[in-house]
C-alpha cells in the first residue's frame, strides 16, 4: 500500500509524509506536477493525495493525468479554498476533498475509508 | 392656529412629491434643486405665455378706447350740428316772417293796435312760440304793443336791443328780464320811414320753444342741451348747470364757424365731452353736454368684458403652466429615485460581493501557511508522542498543543469566511433556517458575550425545510441581527423566533427590546439612505439592501416598533420558492 502526497508547499508536503510515515504509511512525496507524474511512471501507488490548486498544472489536470497512467489509483483532493463550483466539482472527482488546515487523523480515516472501498 | 393647520394639510396633500427631495437632513445628499428647477420652470413657461396675453389685450385695449371715444365724438359733432341747423332755421323763420310783416303792412296798420293784435294772432297761429308784438319809434318809445303785458309807451332808448337794431337794421337778443322781469328774448326789426326817419318791430319770442327744440333731441339721461349766450351765461334752463342765466362751469370755448367737440370738467369734477356750435347771427352757443360716465358707459362694459376675458386666460394658462411644470419635474424627480434605488442597490450588493470576493482570497491564502503549520507542529507533536526522550517534558508538549490549537481555531475562522463568501451567488436549494442563523450568530457571538446580550432562538423541531438561497438569507439575518443589536444596550434581549404557517409559508421574527422606531421613522426605514445612525457612521443601506433580499426571494418584510419598548422584524418566506431567482442586481 503506497500513497504519494503531491502539493507545490514542500514544508508541507514533508512533514506530512513524515507523520503518515510514523503512522505506517508508506508516503512519498512531489512538490510538482511533473515530478509527481515522473514517481508515478516508476512505480504504482494506490492513493494519490493531490493539492487543487498548483503551479503549472491544475490538480484536477493531473489526476487524469496519472489516472492514465495507473489506472485504478484513487483520489483524495486536498485545497486550501474552493469556490463552490470547484469545491463541488473537485468532490465528484475525488473520493473526497478536505480543505486546509486539518487534523492529521481526518486524513488517516479518510485514507482508511478509501482503502477499504 | 386650528385654521393654519388646516390650511397647512391641504397644502401638504396638494405638494407634489419632489418637493421635500434633498431638504430632509436624513436625505444626505442632494442630486437636484427639484424646486428650484420647477420655480423657474414655471417662472420662464408662464413669461412665455402670459407676455403676448398681455400685449395683445393691451392693444386691444387702447384701441377699442380710441374706437369709443372717436365713435363719442363724431355723435356728439353730428347733434349738435343738426340742432343747430334746426335752431338757425327757427330763428330765420321768424326774422322772414317779421320782415314779411314789415313789407306788407303799412306803418298805420302797425300802429293801430287793433291790427297788430290781428297780426299777432295771425302770427301764432301760423309759427307759434311768439308772445307779443310791439313797435318802437326812432326815439324809443314803444308806440304800439299787442300780447299779454302792458307795455305801451315804454321808453326802449337806452336798451342794447333798441341801439343794436337802430344800428345794425335787425336784432336777436340774448334771454334777459326787461320791463316785464321775466326772462324772454326778442327779435326786432329796423324799417326806414318815408320821412327820414325809422321805427322798429319788436316780437318777443317764447324760450319754451327753445327748450322743446332742445328737449326733443334724443338723449341719454346723463346728457343734455342748451343755449348759452357768449358771456356763458344760460339761455335754457339745465338740468345739471342751474337755471336760466347761470353761469356755466367751463369757459367759455373760443368761436368757431363749424362745430367743435372739447373735453372739461364741470363743477362736480366730472369729466364731461361738450359739442358746441355758435349760432350764427345770434348771440347764443348751442351746448350740447354729455357726462364722461355716460359717453364712457359702452366702454366700461367693454372693459369689463375684457377684464374677465384677460382674467381668465391667466388663470387657464396658469393652471396649464403649473399643471405642466409639476407633472414634468414629479416624473424626473420618480425618475431620479427610480435610478437611485437602482443604483443604491446595485453598489450594496456588489460591494457585498467584492467583500465576499476579498474573504475568500484572504481566506485561502492564509490556510496554506496554517497548513505548514499545522503539519510541522504537528510532527513535532507526533515525535514527542513517539520518542522517548521529549515523552516528560510537559512545557513544551503543552506549547505544542497551544500551537496546534491555534491553527485549529484559525482554520475554523477561514472556513466561516469561505463558507459565507461562497453564498454570494445566488442559488435556490432547500435549506435549514436554524443552521443559517446558527451561522450568522457564530460571527455575532463575541459581540453578543462582550455586550452582555442574551440570546434566545426558538425555533421548532417539526420546522420544515425551506427552498431559498442561502446568502441572501445569511444577509438578511445578518443585517437584521446587526440591527437589533445596534438598538440594544449593554444586557439587551434577542429572540428569534421561527414560526410555520398554514399557506405554505414560514415567517422569521427577530425583535430586540430596543430604542424602538418612531412611527415617521418606520415608514422610511426601507428607504436607501434612510438612516437613524447619523454621525455614527451608518450607510443607511443595511435595511433597504434587506427589503430587497427579501422581496427577491418572494417573502415579505415588515417592522413592528415601540419606541422604548423594542422592535420586531418579521421576515415571511414561502416554504415552496418555484422558480429561479431572478436577480440583476447580484449578477456582476
Amino acid at each position: 500500500m503506497k500513497l504519494l502526497l503531491v502539493d507545490d508547499e514542500e514544508k508541507f508536503v514533508s512533514r506530512l509524509a513524515e507523520r503518515l510515515a510514523l503512522r505506517g504509511f508508506d508516503a512519498a512525496w512531489a512538490t510538482t506536477a511533473d515530478e509527481a507524474l515522473a514517481k508515478v511512471g516508476a512505480e504504482k501507488y494506490d492513493i494519490a493525495v493531490l493539492d487543487v490548486k498548483m503551479p503549472s498544472m491544475s490538480g484536477i489536470d493531473l489526476k487524469n493525468r496519472i489516472a492514465q497512467i495507473t489506472p485504478g489509483i484513487k483520489f483524495i483532493f486536498i485545497t486550501g479554498h474552493g469556490s463552490e463550483q470547484d469545491y463541488d466539482t473537485v468532490c465528484r472527482e475525488a473520493v473526497c476533498c478536505i480543505i486546509k488546515p486539518f487534523k492529521i487523523e481526518a486524513l488517516v480515516e479518510i485514507i482508511e475509508q478509501a482503502l477499504n472501498t | 392656529m386650528i385654521l393654519i393647520n388646516r390650511l397647512t394639510s391641504i397644502a401638504d396633500h396638494f405638494k407634489p412629491r419632489f418637493w421635500n427631495a434633498g431638504t430632509s437632513e436624513t436625505q444626505g445628499q442632494i442630486l437636484f434643486n427639484y424646486r428650484k428647477f420647477w420655480f423657474s420652470s414655471i417662472t420662464l413657461r408662464s413669461l412665455v405665455s402670459l407676455v403676448p396675453i398681455a400685449i395683445l389685450f393691451m392693444f386691444t385695449y387702447v384701441l377699442e378706447n380710441k374706437a369709443i371715444r372717436n365713435e363719442n365724438h363724431l355723435h356728439t359733432i353730428r347733434l349738435t350740428s343738426n340742432t343747430r341747423r334746426a335752431l338757425t332755421y327757427f330763428f330765420e323763420e321768424r326774422l322772414d316772417a317779421l320782415k314779411f310783416i314789415v313789407q306788407e303792412e303799412k306803418f298805420e296798420s302797425l300802429n293801430n293796435h287793433e291790427s297788430l293784435s290781428y297780426i299777432l294772432r295771425n302770427l301764432q297761429r301760423g309759427f307759434g312760440g311768439i308772445i307779443d308784438l310791439g313797435v318802437i319809434n326812432a326815439s324809443g318809445i314803444q308806440t304800439n304793443y299787442a300780447g299779454p303785458f302792458d307795455l305801451k309807451n315804454k321808453d326802449y332808448r337806452n336798451q342794447k336791443w333798441f341801439i343794436g337794431c337802430a344800428r345794425n337794421g335787425s336784432y336777436l337778443s340774448d334771454v334777459f328780464l326787461g320791463y316785464r322781469n321775466m326772462p324772454h328774448m326778442i327779435i326786432a326789426l329796423k324799417r326806414a320811414t318815408p320821412k327820414g326817419s325809422f321805427y322798429i318791430l319788436r316780437a318777443t319770442l317764447d324760450i319754451k320753444k327753445f327748450v322743446q327744440i332742445l328737449s326733443s333731441l334724443e338723449l341719454s339721461e346723463k346728457s343734455e342741451a342748451f343755449l348759452c349766450n357768449r358771456e356763458g351765461l344760460l339761455q335754457t334752463p339745465s338740468k345739471y348747470y342751474g337755471g336760466l342765466l347761470n353761469k356755466i362751469d367751463w369757459p367759455v370755448p373760443e368761436y368757431s364757424k363749424h362745430t367743435q367737440v372739447l373735453e372739461a370738467v364741470d363743477r362736480s369734477g366730472n369729466p364731461v365731452l361738450i359739442g358746441y356750435a355758435y349760432i350764427e347771427n345770434s348771440p347764443y352757443i348751442l351746448m350740447l353736454v354729455k357726462r364722461n360716465e355716460v359717453i364712457m358707459q359702452g366702454w366700461y362694459t367693454l372693459r369689463k368684458e375684457i377684464n374677465w376675458i384677460f382674467g381668465i386666460s391667466v388663470f387657464v394658462t396658469l393652471i396649464v403652466v403649473l399643471g405642466i411644470s409639476t407633472f414634468m419635474v414629479n416624473k424626473i424627480y420618480d425618475a431620479d429615485q427610480t435610478r437611485l434605488k437602482a443604483m443604491e442597490r446595485l453598489e450594496g450588493s456588489s460591494r457585498l460581493i467584492s467583500i465576499g470576493r476579498l474573504a475568500a482570497g484572504v481566506a485561502h491564502e492564509i490556510n496554506n501557511p496554517l497548513a505548514v503549520i499545522g503539519e510541522n507542529a504537528g510532527l513535532i507533536d507526533d515525535m514527542f508522542n513517539l520518542k522517548k526522550e521529549y515523552k516528560d517534558d510537559h512545557q513544551l508538549k503543552e506549547l505544542i498543543s497551544a500551537v496546534l490549537e491555534s491553527v485549529e481555531r484559525c482554520g475554523e475562522i477561514t472556513r466561516q469566511l469561505l463558507e459565507f463568501a461562497r453564498h454570494f451567488e445566488p442559488k435556490i436549494q432547500p435549506l435549514q433556517i436554524g443552521k443559517i442563523i446558527s451561522s450568522v450568530l457564530s460571527f455575532l457571538g463575541k459581540e453578543a458575550a462582550y455586550r452582555n446580550i442574551q440570546i434566545h432562538i426558538d425555533i421548532p423541531d417539526d420546522f420544515p425545510v425551506v427552498d431559498s438561497d442561502h446568502g441572501s438569507l445569511q444577509q438578511i439575518f445578518l443585517n437584521l441581527i446587526n440591527n437589533a443589536f445596534q438598538a440594544m444596550d449593554k444586557g439587551g434581549r434577542l429572540e428569534i423566533r421561527a414560526e410555520k404557517h398554514a399557506k405554505g409559508s414560514v415567517s422569521i421574527s427577530i425583535a430586540d427590546n430596543g430604542c424602538g422606531i418612531s412611527e415617521e421613522d418606520r415608514q422610511k426605514i426601507f428607504e436607501p439612505f434612510f438612516t437613524t445612525k447619523g454621525l455614527k457612521g451608518g450607510t443607511g443601506l443595511g435595511l433597504s439592501i434587506t427589503y430587497g433580499l427579501v422581496r427577491k426571494l418572494r417573502g415579505e418584510i415588515s417592522v413592528q416598533s415601540r419606541v422604548g419598548t423594542g422592535t420586531t422584524f418579521t421576515v415571511t418566506l414561502p416554504i415552496k420558492h418555484g422558480g429561479d431567482v431572478k436577480d440583476e442586481t447580484l449578477a456582476g
